[in-house]
């Protein structure tokens, strides 16, 4: 089945003024009625909790309430639902199929929203490899909009990742790495980004969504927006640093979303060639490197002024 | 260590302290009118610090500590989690104390440099 990813996460939130700002300053577009949207139109939407529309809530801290999946075509739509009907109550209506998965996670369908972009990645240059950033063109600028593109992946807190992950393969997600124990990275048929959902294995109590993220340009883009975030006061989880699985740049944030919001970048690109590796979790499998932010500082010549040499 | 005046964290409000120099809050202050304590910005769940911004500390109730990077939820006084990962765990009380001319210390350096993981 032809589902290209993500389209929207719909949350219900406990502080909307405060959510309203943080994504904005995250970098997402203000498109009305509490929608923020990257720049291909993928969005993160907001509600009050109590907000009647809204599927109900996880029964935990979690303030995810529905995921919302963008697919290639009609057609794609009239599989899913003919699929989820053999066992499950599936909605349809004015083009949106609902229904919730094996964890109770609220699912979302519809004939992508998504904007083709065409934006340069980011361009690098060495020894010998063919030329990518052309002569006299300067790498870094100040004005660098370094906003999200496009809605990458949610991962999930869940109580049983096989049972979660058997759902999914119905729907034509193919497992692309697993940390064993933890959960599979899961790839829908009409991308080929490595993973666009991660679940993790965690007590019934804790199930929700852990992060979502969006792809920025690059590697640069992914250090200078988490860079601006921080000098606005926003408070950094994890990173920056780059995973290894999917190979993505990352780095977290905490959000007044009850869950993180990431910044990614260059995720590994797969097609059904592509045989799935399985690791033990842990710090060292999860991530290549790790930095964490610092306040600027530069080295000069002379000592500083106020500490005189001996 | 004088943290501030007790006037410059307010009712139903929330400040972060970097009393060490970590290069960011490991302790905070919450008021709930005549009560105050202290926490260490540190999460039971993670060890990691709680805000989402700069003293976002609380739900926009002001009834309950939030930590930001799962939503758990904390009694203000208590420090007792009542939903979130940490579920029935407790944040880790930093003692404080009021002076006569209103300045509020840390007892003792109760805490050790902290730094997310």
């Amino acid at each position: 089945m032809n589902i290209l990813g993500p389209d929207a996460l719909v949350f219900g939130v406990d502080d909307l003024s405060a959510c309203r700002q943080y994504l904005a300053d995250y970098g997402l577009r203000d498109a009305g009625d509490n929608r923020f949207e990257a720049l291909d139109g993928t969005a993160v939407v907001i509600r009050a909790k109590d907000d009647a529309t809204l599927p109900p809530d996880l029964g935990t801290a979690s303030m995810l309430r529905e995921t919302v999946y963008g697919v290639a075509d009609v057609q794609t739509l009239d599989a899913i639902e003919a699929e989820l009907r053999r066992d499950r109550e599936v909605s349809r209506a004015d083009g949106v199929v609902r229904a919730y998965d094996d964890m109770g996670f609220a699912l979302a369908f519809q004939v992508s929203v998504r904007r083709p972009l065409d934006l340069p990645a980011e361009a690098v240059n060495a020894p010998g490899a063919a030329l990518q950033r052309a002569l006299n063109t300067v790498a870094v600028d100040d004005a660098l909009p370094a906003l999200p593109r496009s809605l990458s992946h949610v991962v999930y807190f869940v109580p049983d990742a096989a049972k979660a992950e058997a759902f999914y393969t119905r729907l034509g997600f193919v497992c692309t790495d697993r940390f064993t124990g933890v959960g599979p990275f899961l790839r829908p048929a009409g991308t080929q980004d490595h993973h666009t959902l991660f679940m993790i294995q965690t007590p019934p109590f804790m199930k929700g969504c852990e992060h979502f993220t969006f792809h920025m340009g690059g590697p640069t883009e992914v250090m200078l927006a988490g860079t601006r975030f921080v000098n606005k006061g926003y408070q950094s989880f994890w990173g920056p640093g780059r995973h290894r699985f999917g190979s993505n740049w990352f780095w977290y944030f905490n959000s007044p979303l009850g869950c993180h919001v990431e910044y990614d970048a260059d995720m590994d690109l797969h097609d059904d060639a592509w045989a799935a590796r399985e690791a033990a979790m842990s710090a060292d499998a999860s991530q290549l490197f790790l930095f964490q932010h610092r306040e600027k500082w530069a080295p000069s010549g002379p000592p500083p002024p106020d500490k005189p040499a001996h | 260590m004088r943290l501030c005046h007790v006037d410059e964290v307010p009712d139903g409000g929330a400040r972060g302290f970097d009393p060490h120099g970590a290069g960011q809050a490991t302790v905070f202050v919450v008021r709930q009118g005549e009560a105050m304590r202290a926490w260490r910005d540190a999460c039971p769940h993670h060890g990691t610090p709680l805000p989402w911004r700069t003293d976002a500390y609380l739900n926009a109730d002001s009834t309950r500590i939030v930590c930001a990077a799962h939503g758990a939820l904390f009694d203000p006084l208590t420090g007792i989690c009542t939903l979130g990962p940490c579920l029935g765990d407790a944040l880790t009380p930093v003692a404080i104390e009021v002076h006569p001319d209103g300045g509020l210390h840390l007892v003792t350096a109760t805490i050790t440099k902290e730094t997310t993981p």
